[in-house]
């Protein structure tokens, strides 16, 4: 018999705007000892599914509509407050996305994590501190001993999730519950932890719920996946089925979307648009302070035309380089050549003309649009400012924009609140374009959307890269990504340039330990091959 | 921490000191000398006087000698009430003020932070309305207005309570501490309860949860602390208005006490005294930011860690 | 690419920007309309007083003496038989203007000082915010109350020092806004367009700063009255034959027990005027979504 047997449920909200069914009558098992992923994108209900079974949903405005969980015989769902509270964190534990806020951080991470051990068990806080102990070497905490009386801002994030599945185990669940648990961290965190939750599933042969939005994550840890999309379930299979047979088209959209493959290199020798020597950007000098070196030394060239991916994780200085080439933070030494001019030194008019030439394009399309600009204003703002279009042909210019990155004329009085994710990057990316730049600096500017739609704004990008013949300079954290889209690739570690080559020479034939770990690290290495 | 503590007590020295210095020379460059309002006097007594006080000193050195009193803990004399100095006549008026300022902050942080946090337990409920309302009702009555009110009810038509006097009649301490401190209950209603709606919205408060605690817990046990950081910090800029605010109860109720002093002195150009219970009285709400302050900063660890290594 | 716009005929659906839903969202809320109904008939009531008042400021009747609400004085008389509704308005204008001027010398005050702290950053930043940070630890409250001991009760001086305490909390708000505006990437993206500086501020900074700025503005009026009421009370405000909401009260509270009505009725203008403010800006607060602690 299953461990978990979810039949029929249905979990509805109530908003502003009338009722919303978040999950639509889904039924799925979890089998004890397995791990089961439940994936989907944002707005698939896989999250809200899995709370309303522990009844951490906010009700009002989230109600259980109908069906049944059985979980050891038992409906998880038509069980009281008092009885969920007795399963919750002694049966079935959960570990959360994000490990910053995760936990309180006006407590010590000992007391918190004796919690559970103490309420449910009636361990003394004494007893309850060796096994908190014990536990934390076996997540892999170092030193536990000594930071088990530290606050949450002493660890690292990677730490913390540690803690958190230390947390979530102390009272030896049946059912472990993890909601995205990599999804905020880097690329060789996500993998040691990925490994520290199937060992630790094996070893107590619980039964594991493994929320992902991301199919490659789950590759090489799921056995069982469940596909959801807007609150359906659309598909369900092991492993094997599920990455070879899938039948759903939206499984294989999702298979699809994730990127695969090298990107063809052409051999064609073009001249270097720009040249950046010896660039240094530092922060926080002075007052006998040891300033941040965020950019150390760093040479490269992009050949006019060409694709530069820059990957590294977070602190490499990925994205400080970036800005520091387009004058956005200052830069400390070094000469950045465009086309023969050294940017570093630009002011006035001259800096002006050279960023009409240079243009970026921002991760977060939450962040990177002005909220009080319509879409025409946004467009309008920089076709005017360079006289590329006069004030008579304005409309025209934004129309054509929309049009190029694919955006309906009809929404050209919107606001960016009014769109989705995917949208407001399309008209970020027209922004970028409106000044006929030669030249494009891309942080991840797919890294905060769902894979899909990732998928989409990629090939966009791509093709307005050939269309206006542009040279780009792709910054981001995922190898899969920068592979499939970049000619060549530059890795970065602690502000240094480790390893440079084309995509296919890299991961074929990485010379640099560091490079390797990376690649090593890339979840469901065999779909990419 | 001892370091943010040194810190910021060596960062109050030239904020109390400028405090001095505007309130000496403000007080100094007053139209109309203290003794003008007699009309005839003697020019020689009128010398006598002078000297006495040091008005026949330059400005400059009148400051300097005003100074070195002060780092002795002189005040110096009054001008209306010859023969007795302002520290007798601030010895003479704290206690009652002190007391009245105690229970109003008393009030204050009982009924407000469990009015604040009772309705963010259910927001948007009877429960919340209703005791936001009381609050709302609590900062638009102003002290000056809430006062006689209460005595027009609780004093002179239900005669449950005196209307006025400190110690001299038992209960008559009540209307006094309810008038002043209702406000800053209001305020700190307020205040606990967006804080605490902060709180229980984080991703941590979902994990206490998850670990089945029951939510007595959660709340006291993970959201509590967070949630009244901001009612902490509010307690500095809430003791100065506590203070300002005594003055109207303290009139109001006719307490012997500070406030009720320093206006007096106030209408009668009691220049010293003015000057002296300025002084007093600011260097008290400096030392009281700081002391809310440093609480704040205790109770968040994050900040300690920091203070702890700056 | 083209493929959702292949008609050319545009027709263009109209977008909602951030401040019409704002007003949508703020007409919702029943307490906050009526705030602003009653603040803007006061307003109106206070602009007009002169041709609307019933009896002349100073129309004095002493032979009535304080007569209790009647058909002919509405809410009744004060000790010196003067109309109670007649000195209600008055007091209204300058309870008013002290709120709305003192209010406008903070905000001007305020919000250049935190921009140009703000957008200039670094040292300049340092040094202008350490200031605020000294004269906010200085007690204005009793500083005021010696200023007008010291330089007598003057209007003009009420509102520039009532101003000068308030700015600082402006000053503060502006900074972190524009701070906080400063590193969002909309901000940085404009800065790559080559737009100048003045443009940024703006187009893109100000725009986006405006809605906690409305909202402060609007709860800095009412403590603001409250505190020219509190001088007023003290008798060191607003100075006979002018009169104010905080005198009438302090009048009425002297001679409540006979006449209840001397109290009550400015004490209610007073009140109700400061409820409108306190329920309009908290729902200014909720339409515009600020968050964070204007108490």
């Amino acid at each position: 018999m299953a461990l978990l047997s979810v039949r029929d449920l249905q979990v509805d909200f109530t908003t502003r705007n009338g009722r919303i069914t978040a999950v639509n009558k889904i039924s799925f098992d979890v089998e004890s000892g397995k791990i089961t992923a439940i994936i989907g994108e944002s707005g698939s209900g896989k999250s809200v599914a899995c709370y309303s079974l522990l009844g951490l949903l906010p009700t009002p405005p989230a109600s259980v509509e109908s069906g049944t969980a059985h979980f050891e015989g038992r409906d998880l769902l038509a069980m009281n407050e008092a009885q969920l509270r007795e399963i919750r964190g002694r049966d079935i534990a959960m570990i959360f996305q994000d490990p910053m806020t995760c936990l309180n951080p006006y407590m010590t991470v000992g007391d918190q994590l004796i919690e559970p051990l103490v309420y449910h068990r009636k361990v003394s806080k004494a007893a309850a501190r060796e096994r908190a102990l014990e536990l934390l070497e076996e997540v892999g905490l170092r030193e536990p001993a000594a930071t088990i009386d530290q606050y949450p801002h002493q660890f690292s994030g990677g730490m913390r999730q540690r803690v958190m599945i230390a947390m979530a185990l102390i009272n030896e669940p049946k059912l472990l519950i993890a909601d995205e648990p990599t999804t905020a961290l880097d690329v060789t965190i996500q993998a040691q932890i990925l490994a520290l939750v199937a060992a630790l599933q094996r070893k107590r042969d619980i039964g594991v719920i493994f929320i992902s939005h991301d199919l490659s994550v789950v590759a090489d840890i799921a056995d069982e996946i469940v596909v959801m999309e807007k609150g359906h379930l659309v598909e369900r299979g092991d492993r094997a089925a599920i990455f070879e047979q899938a039948q759903h088209p939206y499984t294989r959209k999702l298979l699809d979307a994730i990127p695969a493959g090298s990107k063809a290199v052409s051999t064609a020798q073009r001249d270097d648009l720009i040249t950046v020597n010896h660039l240094c950007t530092w922060f926080g000098q002075g007052k006998g302070r040891e300033p941040l070196r965020a950019v150390d030394d760093v040479s490269f060239s992009i050949q006019r035309g060409e694709v530069l991916g820059l990957v590294g994780e977070s602190g490499s200085g990925k994205s400080t380089i970036g800005r520091s080439l387009l004058r956005l933070v200052p830069v400390t030494s070094g000469e950045v050549l465009f086309d023969g001019t050294d940017v570093t030194g630009l002011e006035g008019l001259a800096l002006k003309q050279m960023r009409r030439r240079m243009q970026m394009i921002f991760q977060d399309p939450y962040a990177s649009l002005n909220p009080r600009m319509s879409v025409y204003d946004a467009l309008a703002e920089p076709l005017l400012l360079h006289h590329i279009e006069s004030r008579k042909t304005v409309e025209q210019g934004v129309l054509k924009l929309m049009d190029d990155v694919g955006l309906a004329r009809a929404f050209v009085r919107k606001y960016p609140h009014e769109f989705s994710g995917g949208q407001r990057q399309r008209i970020a990316i027209g922004r970028a374009l409106a000044t006929r730049p030669e030249f494009v600096v891309a942080d991840e500017p797919v890294s905060a959307l769902d894979v899909t739609i990732q998928a989409q704004i990629l090939d966009l990008m791509l093709e307005l890269g050939r269309e206006y013949g542009l040279t780009m300079l792709f910054v981001t954290h995922d190898l899969a990504v920068v592979r499939h889209i970049a000619d060549r690739i530059l890795v970065l570690y602690k502000g240094k340039v480790v390893e440079q080559g084309t995509g296919e020479a890299l991961f074929e034939r990485p010379q640099q330990e560091y490079t390797r770990q990376l690649l090593q690290s890339i979840p469901g290495r065999a779909l990419l091959a | 921490m001892w370091r943010f503590v040194g810190g910021r007590l060596l960062q109050a020295i030239p904020v109390i000191l400028a405090v001095i210095t505007v309130t000496f020379f403000l007080v100094r460059i007053a139209p109309g000398g203290p003794f003008d309002s007699e009309k005839a006097v003697i020019p020689e007594v009128k010398a006598a006087l002078e000297a006495q006080y040091r008005l026949d000193l330059p400005l400059g050195q009148q400051y300097l000698a005003y100074l070195r009193d002060l780092a002795r803990g002189e005040l110096g004399p009054s001008f209306k009430y010859p023969g007795r100095s302002v520290n007798e006549l601030i010895a003479a008026g704290l206690p009652a003020t002190a007391e009245l300022g105690a229970y109003s902050l008393l009030v204050a942080v009982v009924l407000g932070g469990l009015a604040g946090v009772f309705a963010s337990l259910k927001p948007n409920s009877a429960q919340d309305y209703i005791p936001m309302s009381v609050a709302m009702i609590g900062i638009c009555m102003p002290t000056f207005l809430l006062g006689p009110l209460l005595v027009l009810v609780f004093g002179i038509h239900l005669e449950w309570l005196p209307v006025s006097g400190w110690g001299d009649m038992p209960g008559d301490k009540i209307l006094p501490s309810l008038t002043l401190g209702a406000a800053y209950a209001a305020y700190i209603a307020r205040l606990s309860r967006a804080g605490m709606l902060e709180v229980m919205s984080q991703d941590y408060i979902r994990t206490a949860r998850a670990k089945g605690l029951p939510e007595w817990q959660v709340v006291t046990r993970h959201a509590l602390r967070g949630g009244l950081i901001p009612v902490v910090a509010f307690l500095g800029p809430a003791f100065a208005g506590l203070l300002a605010g005594s003055f109207v109860v303290e009139t109001i109720f006719q307490i012997p006490g500070l406030g009720r002093f320093y206006v007096q002195a106030a209408f009668n150009r009691d220049y010293t005294m003015i000057l002296g219970t300025t002084v007093f009285l600011s260097t008290l709400i400096v030392l009281f930011n700081l002391l809310s302050d440093i609480l704040a900063a205790w109770l968040n660890p994050r900040l300690r860690a920091q203070y702890g290594e700056a | 690419m083209s493929t959702e716009a292949a008609s050319d005929a545009l027709v263009a659906e109209q977008g909602t920007s951030l401040w019409q839903d704002a007003w949508r969202r703020l007409r919702k809320n029943r307490l906050a309309v009526f705030g602003l109904c009653v603040l803007v008939l006061f307003v109106l009531i206070a602009i007009l007083t002169p041709w609307l008042a019933p009896y002349a400021h100073d129309d004095q009747n002493l032979d009535l003496g304080a007569a209790p609400p009647s058909a002919a004085h509405w809410l009744g008389t004060d000790i010196f038989g003067r109309d109670l509704l007649t000195q209600i308005m008055y007091g209204g204008r300058i309870s008013l203007a002290v709120g709305f001027v003192a209010t406008a010398v903070a905000l001007v005050i305020g919000v250049t000082w935190g921009a140009i702290a703000g957008y200039v950053g670094g040292r300049v930043d340092a040094v202008m915010m350490r200031l605020v940070d000294i004269l906010y630890a200085l007690p204005f409250m009793i500083f005021i109350v010696l200023l007008m001991v010291v330089f007598g009760r003057n209007l003009l001086l009420l509102f520039l020092a009532i101003g000068a305490v308030e700015w600082l909390t402006m000053a503060r708000i502006m900074r972190g806004q524009v701070q906080s505006l400063r590193q969002q990437e909309f901000v940085e993206a404009a800065i790559s367009l080559g737009l100048s500086p003045a443009t940024i501020v703006r187009r893109h900074l100000v725009p986006n700063a405006l809605g906690p700025i409305i909202v402060y503005t609007t709860l800095t009026i009412p403590s603001v009255m409250l505190l020219e009421a509190f001088l007023s009370f003290l008798g060191l405000g607003v100075q006979p034959p002018a009169t104010s909401w905080g005198l009438l009260i302090s009048y009425g509270a002297e001679t409540m027990e006979e006449y209840p009505w001397l109290l009550i009725f400015p004490g209610a203008a007073l009140t109700l005027t400061l409820f409108a403010l306190n329920f309009l800006g908290d729902g200014l607060r909720d339409a515009l979504d600020v968050r964070g602690s204007g108490d």
